[in-house]
């Protein structure tokens, strides 16, 4: 109990703001996304809670559109964006490859201080009066004619684009060089693989996306009238730009949450992920074609029929490696040990609610189905199946899988179960209605509906109360853990990755010898007995 | 610090391999930041290619061309700077590294000119601008990219300068060797970038309209 770790070495607060450590900044980063979380989903209660009534009680129109502006910004670039990579890559990374620290400690610690910097932008933009544009700022409407803070909330984005892209820099440049002697690109856990797509997303994407909000940042306050028609500008140009960012940007929001999914199924089913080769070249074929898909939200924009058919081809080839994801997942599962704690509780409703967000991404690539429902909630519901019943829900496996290891203590497993359990049905109540909802014709973004839909909101907002609740509870339990939880041993999980040699919590430079991988990860014995990767 | 590698690495050699890889995928970062404009521009090129041609007409290609050589002899310093650094004459790479910098401060210089000239001919879009003929729209358009491009560039070259002027003092102070000279091999990639850069920018912004 003696023994040093990171968290004991240098208690004082100074430390840890000028740390570069990358466990602690890992612990900077969930502080931070902690916080972040309950922003977005503050906006997004008073959302549900508006959809209650038809008539539009509680808010204006103009105050809905800051909300669900609110709610999808802070979710989608200061919580789903940084969630995995930031917090639980930039812990485990190094540990999983034996390294001592990722290959630049003081860039990491920037990619904090910018993303808080960009955070504070962005959420000064918000207290100041908020932005109406939707997190998407289509222009014209964002360069012209909102009366919302653009450009702070640009700025913001910017700013935090930078992090990312620091991130991802760190992570492709670590896995490349920082191996252990003997781990090998097939010996490397799948999360690994699954952390490299994503960077190499962040690092060719994000920079696109920067370069279009400095396009409409500059519009608006110079009018240089790139996106003006008026000038001769296109204000389709936006979108194109914007979604060659943003479609990618989808799978920075899903790919680390499939990491952590291939991680813990094998653990709880004491096996080896079945196929490794393919489930870990799926995350390659998934960010490489991700790049051009991004037409697929645009099909009704204008753009020529050809287009439309060449992304909606391509976004049906994306579904091939998102499927054999899954089915290799559930091979996985076949005839093995399987054990329930809260992580696979979570991992299996991740497998089950990405295939539902997943097929109905199929539905939405079809040309004609998708001019049915374009704008509705269908899309809603499907990419809250991929982002918060996907990405959220791995999010949350992976932080109680990695949690003995990252505090050295135990969550306890009743409640994390049980919340695990809640989450699971509040999401479901929370977003399977809005499915229907997009079919019968609601459509996205309108806080005033025809009383016939009531039904369906109530269910949802019913929904969101349990999800709110269930979201509430790791809060609560996880911290108590910290000071009362019991004691972890190095492994308390039985799994092969070299983050579990070192003890709970690790000590400062992780590894006291670098240690040497002989094994490909995942290797159990019939009885379920582990074989680390360097026994 | 020179001799011995930080402590997250083995050895020299793996620093040296970390720096240049992280250079390497910042820079695909940046091609990906230029591309997205120089995508935007080529659309309006293609939609709008009598008026682009025009407003390139009006652009000071003296100018741009004697940047151009600028810049690409300040590359070939800084590539000799790096080749002679590996053989221990670090003080002759300080020189070169110097002489790099100082071509780049020569480059700002001809581009704040350039913008002064056009400032008077009334091409900066805004209130002023005033462009004659059936073109005045695209031309406006041209001269939005014009000023977006270069300034980004020229702020992507202030930076190299500082950058240079860092690794210049360094390399006087005897930080680099034989051994250990990973900082001038990283910075000399940035700088060749922002040199890169410009030989397309120069392509885009300059030679349209200029044949027959």
């Amino acid at each position: 109990m003696t023994e040093r770790n990171y968290l004991t070495e240098d208690t004082r607060i100074i430390s840890w703001l000028f740390t570069t450590d990358h466990k602690r900044i890992a612990i900077l980063f969930f502080a931070a996304i902690t916080l972040f979380f309950f922003v977005g989903g503050a906006a997004a209660t008073m959302i549900r809670l508006e959809l209650v009534s038809p008539q539009g009680r509680f808010v204006t129109s103009d105050v809905y559109n800051r909300l669900f502006t609110i709610h999808g910004v802070v979710m989608v670039w200061f919580f789903l964006i940084p969630s995995i990579p930031s917090t639980l890559g930039n812990f485990i990374v190094p540990l999983m490859i034996g390294a001592r620290d990722l290959a630049f400690p003081r860039l990491n610690l920037t990619s904090f201080y910018l993303f808080m910097l960009g955070g504070c932008v962005t959420l000064y933009a918000v207290f100041a009066g908020g932005v109406d544009t939707g997190w998407t700022f289509y222009a014209p409407f964002s360069t012209m004619y909102s009366n919302g803070h653009v450009v702070l909330a640009a700025v913001g984005v910017f700013i935090a684009g930078f992090s990312s892209i620091l991130t991802g820099l760190n992570f492709i440049v670590t896995i490349h060089r920082l191996r252990a002697p003997g781990l090998t690109w097939y010996r490397l856990p799948l999360f690994l693989w699954s952390l490299y797509a994503t960077s190499v997303i962040l690092v060719l994407a994000t920079p696109v996306l920067a370069m279009t909000l400095l396009l409409v940042a500059l519009d608006r306050v110079f009018g240089v009238g790139i996106f003006d028609p008026d000038r001769g500008g296109d204000p389709l140009l936006f979108q194109h730009l914007f979604w060659f960012y943003s479609h990618p940007a989808v799978y920075i929001m899903i790919l680390p949450g499939m990491g952590v999914v291939s991680e813990l199924v094998a653990v709880f089913s004491r096996k080896a992920v079945f196929g490794y080769k393919f489930v870990a070249w799926s995350a390659i074929a998934i960010a490489v074609v991700g790049f051009f898909v991004w037409g697929h939200h645009m099909f009704v924009s204008g753009q020529s029929v050809f287009a439309g058919l060449v992304f909606s081809f391509m976004s049906f080839i994306v579904a091939v490696p998102s499927a054999i994801k899954v089915f290799n997942w559930t091979a996985t599962l076949h005839k093995g040990w399987v054990r329930f704690d809260a992580p696979m509780l979570y991992a299996l409703a991740f497998i089950g609610l990405f295939t539902m967000g997943g097929l109905t991404g199929l539905f939405l690539a079809c040309l004609a189905y998708d001019v049915y429902v374009t704008d509705t909630y269908f899309v809603i519901a499907h990419f809250h199946y991929i982002m918060v019943g996907g990405m959220v829900t791995a999010y949350f496996g992976g932080l109680h899988y990695w949690w003995p290891k990252i505090t050295g203590r135990m969550y306890p497993e009743y409640w994390a179960r049980a919340a695990a359990i809640l989450i699971f049905f509040g999401f479901n109540l929370t977003f399977f209605p809005q499915f229907i909802l997009g079919v019968l014709g609601m459509p996205r973004r309108y806080h005033v509906y025809p009383p016939e839909f009531q039904v369906w909101h109530v269910l949802s907002s019913a929904g969101a109360s349990i999800l709110a609740i269930a979201y509430l509870l790791p809060l609560f339990y996880l911290i108590w853990s910290m000071f009362y939880g019991a004691r972890a041993p190095a492994n308390p999980w039985g799994a092969t990755g070299l983050e579990w040699l070192t003890p709970s919590p690790p000590p400062k430079h992780n590894f006291e010898t670098t240690p040497a991988v002989t094994r490909p990860p995942y290797e159990y014995t019939l009885g379920g007995e582990a074989r680390p990767q360097n026994a | 610090m020179p001799e011995t590698p930080a402590f997250q690495f083995v050895d020299l050699r793996q620093q040296h391999e970390v720096a240049q890889l992280g250079m390497w995928v910042f820079l695909a970062t940046e091609v990906l930041f230029f591309g997205g404009l120089i995508l935007g521009y080529s659309v309006y090129r293609f939609m709008y290619p009598e008026g682009f041609a025009d407003a390139a007409r009006h652009t000071q290609i003296a100018i741009g061309s004697a940047n151009t050589a600028i810049l690409l002899t300040s590359s070939f310093f800084v590539a000799w700077a790096v080749s002679i650094v590996r053989l221990g004459a670090d003080r002759v790479a300080a020189i070169l590294l110097a002489a790099a910098a100082a071509l780049g401060c020569v480059f700002l210089v001809l581009k704040g000119i350039e913008y002064k000239v056009e400032y008077d001919e009334h091409l900066v879009p805004g209130y002023f601008f005033t462009f004659g003929g059936p073109n005045a729209t695209s031309a406006w358009l041209f001269f939005s990219f014009y000023f977006v491009a270069t300034a980004i560039h020229a702020l992507h070259v202030a930076i190299g300068i500082m950058v240079l002027i860092f690794i210049a003092l360094k390399a006087r102070c005897g930080a680099y060797s034989a051994r250990y000279h990973a900082p001038v091999t990283v910075a000399g990639l940035y700088w060749h970038f922002v040199d890169l850069v410009w030989v397309f920018l120069f392509a885009l912004i300059y030679l349209p309209g200029r044949t027959s």
